[in-house]
């Protein structure tokens, strides 16, 4: 008999509270940037596209809803020729972000990715791309790796010391 | 058998093993870099860690190496001691200080045995925070990449590069933290055998060029059986495609015939079928000599117009499948059914068939070739004609240094140990050929001889070792060393095109034999399936079997003409193919790529490249093998058999139409011949299941299922059913432990590379835990095959020559030569003099000769070779430029006044990477 009074009393009570709902979609909810919703690939400080095309975030895609093919750029460096997420499959679970190793695949806070033809749903690189570096501002993956690039000798990377001449008798 | 203890753990090993075979083969997950199952012990890496303990009370012990440390009786050791994984991890931190973070962009990463290993050891954190060391890298040539900063120091390479496969131009440079491995300067790797480095090393120093072009790391390739159609070796290839395209070929392990490692041809030589010349659609020629692509069954239906109730004749291809060329037989007839070999490989073919099929002597594997101890070889140039063979008669050569080593004591994995003691003494090979060949430098003689000679000189070899006498000098050595030899081996084939040879090399295995010899004799043939074509029309001898040259004779009687992937122009003289186009036949062909065949056909099917199709392939060692779709083909090609099915079905054949099923064909086709019998056997039916699956072609990690053709329609469509093969089009099934004709492609946990082949091996470098793929179709009745011969004397006029076939790895093999890479690689075809012919007749290399047979002049560039029988000269066979030449036939020679020299040695790459800001090397 008690608990029930306590109970109904506890209902009456929250009449007065303010409520934790908004009115959505009139009135946006705030989402922290790293809620886990559309996936963007961002670019480096440069402009460049970070993505070089590793394939780990299709690899690791529990739903497989990654594709993407490799392609080469006349300075040598990786990138994706075409880079396909079907979001209709996706399920936002964040692991492609965590194995990207360039930060170029990032989740936002969008979620708002309702559409009624589900063709849609399919984004292509073109749609995933933005302008901007996303939540990782300096990372640029080519100043850090030793590959070469054009506007990067071999020796320049981060912690890289210059070429080895391997035709001199030096120590 | 020794007892060993390794963690307490007793374990029976075989004698001579060392302790790192001995854990593998315990199963036991040991890291590794620099051993080699082929290549042996040198104990560089460090790695390969662990405590020997000197007995039960000894606590302490101490760290050995294992492939350095031969197993003993009762000896101990420790995997898992402290300071063992310790050891190994700190090895692996000191390897790792310089690797360049690149793994992402790395051609190697996802199937790097430096991965596996580091992940193994469990070393995560680069510590040391000095700078890296890094390297220019170099231009290798289209085939290789190179990225030297991610190099480890193992020395794989140049032990691969130099020991092994006899390569001269990469090798170690410079000391300590500055090791260097690559050629003295830029330019293209002259080994064959090049694309073994991709494999052999460990990381991603070297990788597959082409195959970064358009790049798929491993898991996502769906790969599956393949038997090589670049030559008649048969190496077991696993090709791997990636959406609709095929992306690369690597090794399959087959330990009787090509091990761990492929020729550059094999490798690299599939780039033609994503060629954009593939025919997609059937076509039929309007009167205006164009072609209008059809449905797949209006074509069926109109050949059928054509066949049924006509005078129809096939032509069969030696590179198309052992079941297409039998379905085709079968519907045309016997008696109208031509092999497809041109007339004069028709005849040393019917030779070669016989010679195995009588001969006393046996026919060996690569494997078994690698286990002669003196070698003949009669007119041919193995590393061209037979790549892989030529690198197990490498391998061969060696068994003087390993016989050394076995009377020091030394176990044969101590590999520097027994190079250094052998330094260059060899088991002999005498080689006897026309002109210089790849082989010549580990030869302990060479002789230039014409090829009535060659023919010659293996009788008169016969002659001595049957007791007679002979003048010549080096017909005495030939007979010395294959008499002293344990196990002699002669090698023959058909690249001549000069039955004598062939007949030359049975008289000198026979007459071995004789003298209680038990010889070897093994004999190169043309092309892939060559051997089994030949076997399919063998008839016997006196019944003259249909050739080409007959056929186009009697051309005007026949309705229809079936081609099956067969271009004429490489087979036919230009006479017969005049008489068979313009004769009257319909001429229904079917192929892979656009030739001028299918440009004079009335109708064209587009025929399933290798990789796209299923068949059985008869090696030159007589193995047949089943080689199985990678994946489906695209648009409306069909393979072969599937045409030939259709065509017997839509005429209404008495037997054919019955066969409804790959597996039924397989059947039929074995049942036609008691040498055929074992077809069935070759490789599990398609109601084979392991563990109740099909055996998947895809890993189990594929990725993008649900979006890479969602770019086409979102709605996923079911992958597509294997209804012909045990194989299936998924990742749902085990990949392990099945008959070792079915293994798609190796993985084990923790061992993404192909190092992870171990797990498959019933033993370290022995046959696979499934045995080894193929049966051995031709069981030699031992009746003897020794034949008479007698050359044809040809009269030389002054100024004259005999026209001499030089075969070349890169560009003689008519598909192959249509993949860039080695299109680039051939170069220009060419006619190869010796140095006095050059200075007769004022040329010198590079400039151009008119090479005058009969009507035809071709005007050719100049190679001049070191060594050049007399009245000889060769010219590149296969080339398209030099279809019109005739192997044996006299030609005159005149400097071509009007040739203009190419402007530079440099390839076509070498220029594109200028423009491409250096992308084929940075």
């Amino acid at each position: 008999m008690l608990s029930e009074l306590r109970t109904i009393w506890e209902v009456l009570k929250h009449t007065f509270t303010k409520a934790e709902t908004v009115q959505y979609p009139e009135e946006m909810p705030y989402l922290s940037p790293r809620y886990r919703g559309r996936i963007v690939l961002t670019r480096d400080p440069d402009g460049e596209e970070r993505c070089v095309a590793c394939n780990l975030c299709a690899a690791v895609c529990p739903v497989d809803c990654i594709a993407l093919q490799k392609d080469t750029r006349e300075d040598g460096t990786w990138y994706p020729e075409f880079f396909r997420i079907n979001f209709s499959r996706c399920i936002m679970c964040g692991m492609c972000e965590e194995a990207c190793p360039t930060y170029a695949i990032q989740l936002t806070p969008d979620f708002e990715m309702c559409e009624y033809d589900r063709q849609n749903m399919v984004y292509e690189k073109e749609h995933l791309l933005i302008n901007g570096v996303g939540k990782y501002p300096d990372y640029n993956f080519y100043r850090v790796s030793g590959m070469q690039t054009a506007t990067k000798d071999k020796g320049e990377a981060q912690n890289e010391a210059r070429p080895v001449d391997t035709k001199s008798l030096l120590p | 058998m020794p007892t060993i203890y390794i963690d307490g753990q007793a374990l029976e090993v075989a004698q001579g093993e060392n302790i790192l075979e001995a854990c593998l083969n315990a199963g036991m997950d040991l890291p590794y870099f620099c051993w080699h199952p082929a290549m042996g012990s040198i104990g560089s890496c460090r790695q390969c860690a662990l405590v020997q303990y000197q007995n039960e009370e000894d606590t302490r012990g101490r760290i050995v190496m294992g492939c350095m440390t031969p197993v003993t009786e009762g000896a101990r050791f420790s995997l898992n001691a402290e300071n063992a994984t310790e050891f190994r991890s700190a090895v692996v931190e000191s390897l790792m200080l310089n690797h360049p973070h690149d793994c992402p962009v790395c051609g190697e990463g996802g199937e790097c045995h430096l991965q596996d290993m580091t992940v193994m050891v469990g070393h995560r954190d680069r510590r040391y925070t000095g700078k890296k060391n890094t390297h220019r890298n170099q231009y290798l040539g289209p085939l290789i990449h190179h990225e030297m900063n991610r190099c480890i120091t193992c020395y794989r390479c140049e032990r691969y590069y130099r020991d092994y496969a006899g390569g001269k131009d990469l090798g170690a440079q410079a000391s300590h933290d500055h090791v260097y491995f690559g050629r003295h300067e830029d330019g293209v790797l002259q080994s064959e055998f090049s694309g073994n480095l991709v494999e052999v090393c460990p990381t991603g120093v070297f990788t597959d060029k082409p195959f970064l072009k358009h790049y798929s790391r491993k898991w996502d390739l769906q790969s599956a059986p393949s038997i090589c159609s670049g030559c008649a070796v048969g190496c077991n290839i696993a090709p791997g495609e990636r959406y609709g395209k095929l992306k690369r070929v690597h090794n399959r392990y087959n330990h009787e015939v090509n091990g761990y490692f492929l020729c550059d041809r094999g490798r690299f030589g599939s780039g033609y079928i994503n060629s954009d010349a593939r025919l997609d659609y059937a076509g039929i020629k309007k009167t205006d000599g164009r072609f209008m692509a059809v449905h797949q069954q209006q074509a069926i239906d109109t050949a059928a117009s054509w066949i049924k109730n006509k005078k129809v004749a096939g032509i069969g291809s030696p590179r198309a499948s052992l079941e297409a060329n039998y379905l085709l037989r079968e519907l045309v007839g016997r008696d109208n059914f031509v092999a497809g070999f041109s007339d004069s490989e028709a005849e040393i073919m019917g030779t070669i068939v016989r010679s195995l099929k009588n001969t006393t002597a046996s026919n060996p594997s690569i494997k078994q070739m690698e286990a002669a101890d003196a070698i003949l070889i009669l007119g041919e140039d193995v590393t061209n004609t037979a790549p892989r063979v030529a690198l197990g008669l490498r391998q061969s050569v060696r068994n003087k240094a390993l016989e050394l080593g076995e009377q020091m004591g030394l176990p044969p994995w101590q590999d520097a140990a027994i190079r250094n003691l052998a330094q260059d003494q060899r088991s002999p090979m005498m080689i006897i050929s026309a002109m210089d060949t790849r082989l010549d430098d580990v030869a302990s003689r060479c002789v230039s001889l014409a090829a009535d000679d060659i023919a010659s000189f293996g009788y008169a070899v016969a002659e001595v070792l049957a007791g007679g006498k002979s003048g010549d000098v080096a017909v005495n050595e030939a007979a010395e060393i294959l008499l002293g030899a344990k196990k002699p081996l002669i090698v023959s084939g058909s690249s001549m095109l000069h039955s004598g040879i062939v007949n030359g090399a049975v008289a000198v295995a026979e007459a071995l034999e004789s003298q209680g010899k038990q010889a070897m004799l093994s004999l190169c043939v043309a092309e892939s399936n060559s051997l089994g074509l030949a076997l399919l029309v063998d008839s016997p001898l006196k019944t003259k079997p249909l050739t080409l040259s007959k056929l186009a004779k009697k051309s005007g009687k026949l309705d229809t003409l079936i081609v099956l992937e067969n271009d004429l122009e490489r087979r036919a003289s230009n006479t017969d193919i005049e008489l068979l186009v313009r004769g009257g036949p319909k001429i229904v062909s079917m192929d892979i790529l656009e030739n001028s065949t299918l440009n004079n056909s009335d109708l064209v099917l587009p025929a399933a490249s290798y990789a796209e199709s299923q068949g059985t392939l008869v090696s030159s060692e007589g193995r047949a093998q089943r080689y199985f779709p990678v994946y489906q083909p695209a648009a409306e090609r069909l393979p072969s058999w599937q045409w030939m099915l259709q065509l017997a079905d839509a005429c209404e054949h008495k037997t054919l139409s019955e066969l409804e099923h790959f597996d039924q064909v397989v059947a039929a086709c074995a049942a036609s011949q008691p040498l055929f019998a074992t077809l069935v056997d070759v490789a599990p039916m398609r109601d084979y299941r392991s563990q109740g699956q099909k055996i998947p072609r895809q890993t189990h990690r594929y990725s993008g299922r649900t979006a890479m053709n969602a770019g086409v329609s979102v709605h996923e469509p079911q992958q597509p059913e294997d209804t012909e093969s045990p194989l299936s089009f998924s990742m749902e099934g085990l990949n392990r432990d099945e008959a070792a004709s079915l293994i798609p492609f190796v993985w084990s946990p923790g061992w993404n590379s192909n190092q992870s082949l171990q797990k498959f091996q019933a033993e370290v470098d022995g046959p696979l835990k499934g045995g080894t793929a193929g049966v051995r179709i031709i069981q030699s009745t031992g009746a003897g095959a020794l034949q008479s011969s007698e050359p044809a004397e040809q009269k030389l006029k002054p100024h004259q020559w005999h026209l001499v076939p030089v075969h070349q790895v890169h560009g003689s093999e008519e598909m192959s030569a249509n993949t860039d890479e080695i299109a680039e690689l051939a170069g220009r075809a060419f006619i190869a003099i010796g140095e006095k012919v050059a200075e007769k007749l004022g040329v010198t290399e590079g400039d151009g000769l008119v090479v005058t047979q009969g009507k035809t002049d071709i005007s050719l560039r100049v190679k001049i070779l070191s060594r050049v029988a007399k009245n000889c000269v060769g010219f590149s066979a296969g080339y398209s430029e030099t279809l019109g030449l005739t192997a044996g036939s006299l030609v005159s020679l005149v400097k071509d006044q009007q040739w203009v020299r190419p402007t530079s040695q440099m390839i076509a790459t070498d220029k594109r990477t200028g423009t491409q800001g250096g992308s084929a090397h940075v």
